[in-house]
């Protein structure tokens, strides 16, 4: 770890100790946790990942990602990715200041019709399951080749959620937007677009390994506490034997999605990385999530136990932004084009060298 | 948990230029005939020859200093050559041992005239080890090896029977694990490694043959053999700390994943050929988990290169690699619907016939699944 990410990992830690867990606070404010979000905007990590001369705190995705792994240990109720990966670095992609607060991501897609009108743009029809979209000051559109700067207020948020309750809102939009909030793309919109994916897949994936971990730690714990047959649980083998295999998992998470980061980082096998991550993710989710409840027994079941902030979290977060099945069939389309002999150096990372001929040596 | 310190490694540019060095020097051995890819060909694939010729390029005991015969390489660079040899599948089985293990445990323990007398031959792929661990008796529980080794003048004599023992037929060395003093309160200590050259007038090697007839193991039989003191690999009473060693840097290699890679390269081209990749996400999903799994054995080895001792996180790159391989099996089967066919001249039934064969060795070979997991599971705290 470099000296910055252990740094930034202690502080965001240190502040989602102190903010974080509060579930009640979470009910009272509508799904997220506002005084998480100005203590993390207070230590600047709101807009990690946009670079400084767009009012971001610069950074890059690796960086993004680590913090990412630490508010999903936390089960932490704020738009992170959102704002700082996603709406952000849209922004700062055409150039422009990102405002302050908490900002939603969407890409518009064929129920949302963004059409050119006199002194901006006509936006009308619905944006589905927008995470975060009630806690955005603003909701930031891809359309093609324009991002548009929306205030919340100009769409009509229709409240939804997620299975762990997170928000997950349809936003439907009948608004004209001026000019001096549409703003142009600089790169390549098809390039741009791509990119937007791989980070909102990338960022559930992160958020996954952090929800692992802590589900792992918690029933690590619970191993050592619960006593049955005169001793605690976790000196029956097949008690160890789960809890191995739960790390395994965990660990394996920890690294495809750190590894993956690096890849968008440097733009170098981008798409079979996030793809793989986020394959692995959604199936040590999978295991993880149950074999905690399983060694947890029936008090794991309750709404008491914290257990369920992670495991909702897991099984909600394996099926968005692209789940086992979407992000394998990705993949799957990578090694047909691949075939026999580029399936290693899509593996390895490194650049297909045919295998020489007698006649070309 | 020191665990969550595993971060991944990028390999640096130079080494990619390695990688393209070696992909040429395969290309070149493939296309003049000179191996078959197969799978598991570090376990089955004995060919002195070719390790020769991996000698000469200097790919064998890279880690060694010069004066060695070695280029001071680093566990990356190593990582790299392995893994392309392992996907190439490539007859690797005649300088693994020396290279993976044996060789590294001489230059951390050995003596000086030891490490003249063995590390050269080892680098130019001409010097091929065995060693002898297992017992009729002994198999997980290593500590409760019997073998006994005598003291006498000058050296010591060893008796004792010794199983599983791979590529002892070939070997010009092996190295075995005996009791110096019997068991006490301490199991781990009176424990030593000892160097004995072969053939040997009183070592008597039987083959045992693998459930497809093949002829990988043996059974040693040591009838007082002298070993002098030269020959003492380190201090008589150190063997559990350097076994343990040596099992824990050998658990994380690409070997725990790659040993089915041929057929999966195979089965794809045949799938694609048919048109039937993408109808469904099975191949991707083994795909992901291969490339996931080799950046965290990528990542052991750069612990490895920082002088690191990451042996929890090597026992975890075996057990999910190792259950992998077995994965990578059945999806193939799944997916191709060919009958394993060891005898077949087309690749893909040839190939699922080496892994079906093949796969009960995965999970068993340098520590079970099971003491894997509990390995894992001390370090979580809950043994
Ligand atoms: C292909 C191959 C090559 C080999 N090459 C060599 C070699 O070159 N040199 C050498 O010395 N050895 C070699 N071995 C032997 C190998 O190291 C042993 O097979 C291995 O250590 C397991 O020992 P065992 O087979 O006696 O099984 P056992 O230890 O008897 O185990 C039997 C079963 O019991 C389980 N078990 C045992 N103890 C525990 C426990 N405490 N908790 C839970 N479960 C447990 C095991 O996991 C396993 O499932 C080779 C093996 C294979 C398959």
């Amino acid at each position: 770890m470099n000296d910055i990410i252990e740094a930034l990992d202690a502080s965001v830690r240190s502040v989602c100790g102190k903010y974080g867990a509060d579930d009640e606070a979470l009910r009272r404010t509508d799904g997220w946790n506002p005084s998480l979000w100005s203590a993390l905007e207070s230590i600047g990590v709101t807009t990690l990942s946009v670079p400084e001369e767009y009012g971001g705190s610069g950074g890059d995705v690796v960086t993004a990602v680590a913090v990412l792994e630490v508010l999903g240990e936390y089960a932490a109720a704020v738009p992170f990715a959102e704002t700082a990966l996603l709406a952000g670095r849209l922004l700062a992609g055409c150039g422009v200041q990102v405002p302050p607060g908490p900002l939603a991501a969407i890409v518009a897609g064929p129920e949302l019709q963004v059409q050119p009108t006199v002194g901006g743009v006509q936006m009308s029809g619905v944006a589905r399951r927008v995470p975060w979209a009630r806690a955005a000051e603003h909701l930031v559109v891809l359309a093609e080749d324009q991002v548009i700067l929306l205030r919340r207020a100009e769409g009509l948020v229709a409240q939804g959620t997620n299975i762990a309750g997170e928000p997950r809102d349809d936003v439907a939009f009948d608004c004209t937007v001026p000019a001096e909030r549409v703003y142009w793309l600089r790169g390549e919109p098809q390039r741009v677009l791509r990119e937007q994916r791989l980070r909102t897949t990338l960022a559930r994936a992160a958020l996954i390994a952090g929800a692992a971990r802590r589900a792992l730690e918690l029933t690590v714990a619970y191993a050592g506490e619960r006593e049955q047959f005169g001793r605690p649980i976790k000196k029956f083998q097949a008690v160890q034997q789960h809890l191995a295999a739960m790390a395994g998992e965990v660990l394996l998470t920890k690294i495809a999605v750190e590894a993956a980061a690096v890849a968008v980082d440097t733009d170098s096998g981008a798409e079979v990385a996030v793809a793989a991550a986020k394959t692995v993710a959604g199936q040590a989710a999978g295991l993880v999530a149950s074999l905690a409840h399983q060694i947890h027994g029936a008090l794991g079941y309750t709404e008491e136990h914290p257990l369920r902030h992670s495991t909702t979290r897991l099984w909600a977060w394996r099926d968005e932004a692209g789940n086992e099945a979407a992000c394998s069939a990705v993949l799957d389309q990578h090694v047909l084009a691949a075939g026999k002999g580029g399936l290693w150096p899509l593996i390895s990372g490194a650049a297909y060298v045919p295998v020489p001929t007698k006649e070309s040596r | 948990m020191d665990l969550w310190n595993l971060r991944p490694v990028t390999l640096p540019a130079e080494l990619e230029t390695l990688r393209r060095d070696i992909r040429a020097f395969l290309g070149a051995e493939l296309a003049a005939g000179r191996f078959t890819p197969r799978c598991d060909q570090w376990l089955g694939g004995w060919d002195a020859s070719f390790s020769r010729r991996l000698g000469e390029r200097g790919w064998i005991g890279m880690a060694f200093p010069e004066q060695y015969g070695g280029r001071q390489a680093g566990a990356l660079a190593r990582f790299v050559v392995t893994e392309e040899l392992l996907a190439a599948g490539a007859p690797v089985a005649a300088h693994w041992i020396a290279d993976r293990q044996t060789g590294p445990g001489l230059l951390r323990f050995g003596t000086e005239e030891q490490k003249h007398t063995y590390l050269p031959g080892i680098a130019r792929g001409e010097r091929f080890f065995a060693v002898g661990l297992s017992e009729p008796d002994t198999g997980s529980d290593l500590a409760s090896v019997r073998t006994r080794a005598t003291r006498v003048v000058d050296g010591w004599r060893l008796s004792g029977t010794k199983v599983w023992t791979s590529g002892a037929h070939h070997a010009q060395t092996l190295v075995v694990l005996a009791r110096t003093a019997a068991p006490a309160a301490d199991r781990h200590a009176g424990l030593g490694q000892f160097i004995i050259d072969l053939p040997h007038p009183a070592v008597q090697i039987r083959p045992i043959r693998l459930l497809t007839g093949e002829h990988h193991f043996n059974e040693v039989v040591l009838d007082e053999v002298f070993v002098p003191d030269a020959r003492v690999l380190g201090e008589p009473g150190d063997g559990w700390h350097q076994v343990t060693h040596e099992l824990a840097m050998e658990r994380s290699g690409p070997e725990r994943i790659l040993s089915t890679f041929p057929l999966l390269a195979v089965a794809t081209e045949s799938l694609a050929a048919a048109g039937r990749l993408g109808e469904r996400c099975a191949l991707g999903s083994v795909v992901a988990r291969l490339w996931a799994l080799r950046q965290m054995s990528l990542a052991v080895a750069g612990r490895l290169e920082a002088g690191g001792v990451p042996a929890v996180e090597a026992a975890a790159v075996k057990d999910l690699g190792t259950r992998f391989e077995n994965t990578v099996i059945d999806c193939v089967r799944m997916l191709t619907q060919v009958e394993p066919d060891p005898g077949a001249t087309d690749e893909l039934p040839r190939m699922l016939a080496e892994a079906v064969l093949h796969s009960p060795g995965f999970t068993l070979r340098g520590g079970t699944n099971e003491i894997l997991r509990g390995v894992i599971a001390r370090q979580l705290g809950v043994r």
